[in-house]
């Protein structure tokens, strides 16, 4: 079996000569046509450029190619649809750009390439990245690996299920406010969103331009760092990438937790946090401190706020970004009697319901007269909230929070509510407010139904080696990272 | 001060939306409980609190001036909607 096996795990199989490049491939690419029927994680994949990349990777490591030179040398990695694959199919799961072909690599595709990893496959997302359930996909909802009824959270939902249920061993997703973190909470995968500026968004289409971050979805803490050594680093290309060096992430990894401190912050113990996830939460705090970590309570006053920030700032930034699909230069166009009709039937009949709401409330906090009320006053907000994270990181090394206040909810079950689904993200996004960095590892599952539960941490700008530390002794020290879901009923013939 | 009523219609025509008497009346209600539900932020005392509009401020990034080679003319004109040789074709917009 290679399909639920890690990056790590990979790699010292293909070292040994056990299996090859095609040959890991070709067992994904199996995984996915038995099982993806079921799941919905994948909206397209193309199996033959994802063997002959494989065969390409085979013929470098006969001609001498080595991990040491190429991390990723033969190894697959699916792509969340809102990131450029040249010649592959992007639509953000939305109708308004079906049909559409990346006429480029984003950066992170590139320095994937460069490193000898097999792209494989388009996953599914809420359209535009903009939910937390990928309900909101115009192609059908994606399915969580642990029960089927559930949502996978979102909007990299279909990442963290193809990872969760070993259709590929790593996935990249994007997180604009949990997106990454919250998914792999409830799929029980690792999730990390790195500091803003740390990985290129060129060719990531964009959603909300000061919060979007590209993330990756694995089963290790180790994978994640390996990942991260990979993805991360100054482009040209993306004005907002920073020049900051690019830490050895794998060899910071083994160190131990003593001296490191741990923020506990009192503002996230919220009436509606789910008992079970509490329990979890409390015993992975133990764990941490058992293995050498000190824990201090702190405050962050202004976390109550952050959600009205958030969605007042988000889908302003969203109303913007998405003026660009007016049917002119590619995606859909709907004719109409005059260019401006042309516009509005276009966009009507092209973005699903969230989308527009975004796109409406976006419209409304710009618009003459409530811009200063509204747009202006909720950046203000974000100035006190990444104030408050700044002065907690003058004494702590990482903060913990759950991921999410609950386990993965049932399909539907929110969508008529979008406040309801909106609080799911409550503990994931003022990390994107005050340009931090975090991860969620599996900490638990809940009693019955037995659902994953995540552990959130997060980080000071740039000190993703922090984390990965914390985690990866977290991680070890645990049973969780070993568990992995029923697999999913076959797809009928 | 309370939550303004926001025109749905208004919002909607800047934004370049069509949206069916149904949706009108749908999103119009979702956007005032969303506005009602962000009038909290009112509390907050910003006096003196300078804007963030980006977490890491970096101003004014530069870079040499290259010339580098622009994509492909045929890989972007296939995601044309309608072309006509080598260009967009795009309604009239001149009578």
């Amino acid at each position: 079996m290679l399909s639920p096996l890690t990056l790590a795990e990979l790699t010292a199989r293909l070292a040994a000569g056990e299996c090859s490049a095609v040959e890991i491939t070709r067992a994904c690419l199996d995984h996915i046509r038995r099982h993806d029927g079921a799941l919905h994680a994948f909206l397209h994949v193309d199996e033959a450029d994802a063997l002959a990349q494989a065969a390409a990777a085979d013929a470098a490591r006969r001609a001498g190619v080595t991990p040491a030179e190429k991390p990723l040398l033969g190894l697959p990695v699916a792509t969340k649809d809102n990131i450029a694959v040249r010649g592959q199919p992007l639509t953000c799961a939305s109708r308004i750009l079906e049909g559409f072909i990346s006429p480029y690599d984003a950066t992170v595709i590139t320095r994937l390439r460069a490193a000898g990893a097999v792209v494989l496959g388009r996953l599914n997302l809420d359209e535009f990245a903009m939910g937390s359930s990928t309900e909101n996909s115009a192609f059908g909802p994606t399915r969580n690996p642990w029960d089927l009824t559930r949502i996978p959270g979102g909007s990299s939902g279909g990442s963290a299920a193809a990872v969760a249920a070993g259709e590929v061993p790593a996935a990249l997703g994007s997180d604009t406010g949990g997106s990454v973190r919250q998914p792999a909470a409830h799929c029980g995968v690792v999730g990390l969103k790195p500091t803003y500026g740390r990985v290129s968004r060129y060719g990531l289409v964009a959603y909300a331009s000061s919060l979007d971050q590209i993330g990756c979805l694995t089963r290790t803490v180790r994978d994640a760092a390996l990942l991260l050594g990979v993805l991360a680093g100054h482009d040209p290309r993306d004005a907002t990438s920073v020049p900051e060096p690019v830490p050895d992430y794998l060899a910071a990894l083994d160190a131990p937790l003593q001296g490191l401190r741990l923020g506990l912050p009192r503002e996230y113990r919220i009436p509606g946090l789910h008992p079970e996830v509490a329990a979890a939460f409390e015993a992975a705090v133990a764990t941490l401190r058992g293995l050498g970590a000190e824990t201090v309570d702190i405050s962050l006053p202004h976390t109550p706020q952050a959600l009205a920030a958030y969605y007042i700032i988000a889908p302003a930034e969203a109303s913007t970004n998405l003026a660009r699909f007016d049917g002119i230069r590619y995606g859909l166009r709907v004719e109409g009697a005059d260019p401006l009709e042309m516009y509005e039937r276009t966009r009507g009949r092209g973005f699903g319901p969230e989308v527009k709401r975004r796109i409406l409330m976006g419209t409304f906090v710009l618009s003459a007269g409530y811009y200063d009320a509204y747009y202006l006053r909720a950046q203000k907000v974000r100035t006190l909230i990444r104030r408050d994270f700044l002065r907690a990181f003058e004494q702590v090394d990482a903060i913990l929070t759950p991921t999410t206040p609950g386990p993965a909810f049932r399909l539907g079950e929110k969508l008529d509510d979008p406040l309801q689904m909106y609080l799911e993200d409550i503990f994931t996004l003022s990390c994107n407010l005050a340009g931090l960095c975090g991860l969620s590892v599996p900490c638990g599952f809940t009693r019955s139904p037995r659902l994953p539960v995540g552990l959130q941490l997060l980080g000071r700008p740039f000190g993703e080696a922090t984390l990965l530390r914390l985690a990866h002794a977290y991680e070890q020290a645990t049973p969780w990272y070993r568990e992995t879901p029923p697999p999913p009923p076959p797809a009928a013939p | 001060m309370s939550a303004p009523q926001p025109d749905i219609r208004a919002v909607a025509r800047l934004a370049r939306l069509e949206l069916t008497k149904e949706e009108a009346a749908r999103y119009g209600a979702q956007l005032a409980d969303l506005l009602r539900y962000v009038e909290q932020l009112r509390e907050v005392d910003v006096t003196g609190v300078e804007p963030t509009a980006h977490a890491l401020p970096r101003v004014n990034v530069t870079r040499p001036d290259v010339v580098e080679p622009s994509l492909p003319l045929e890989e972007v004109l296939r995601n044309a909607p309608a072309r006509s040789q080598d260009l967009f074709r795009v309604p009239k917009i001149i009578e």
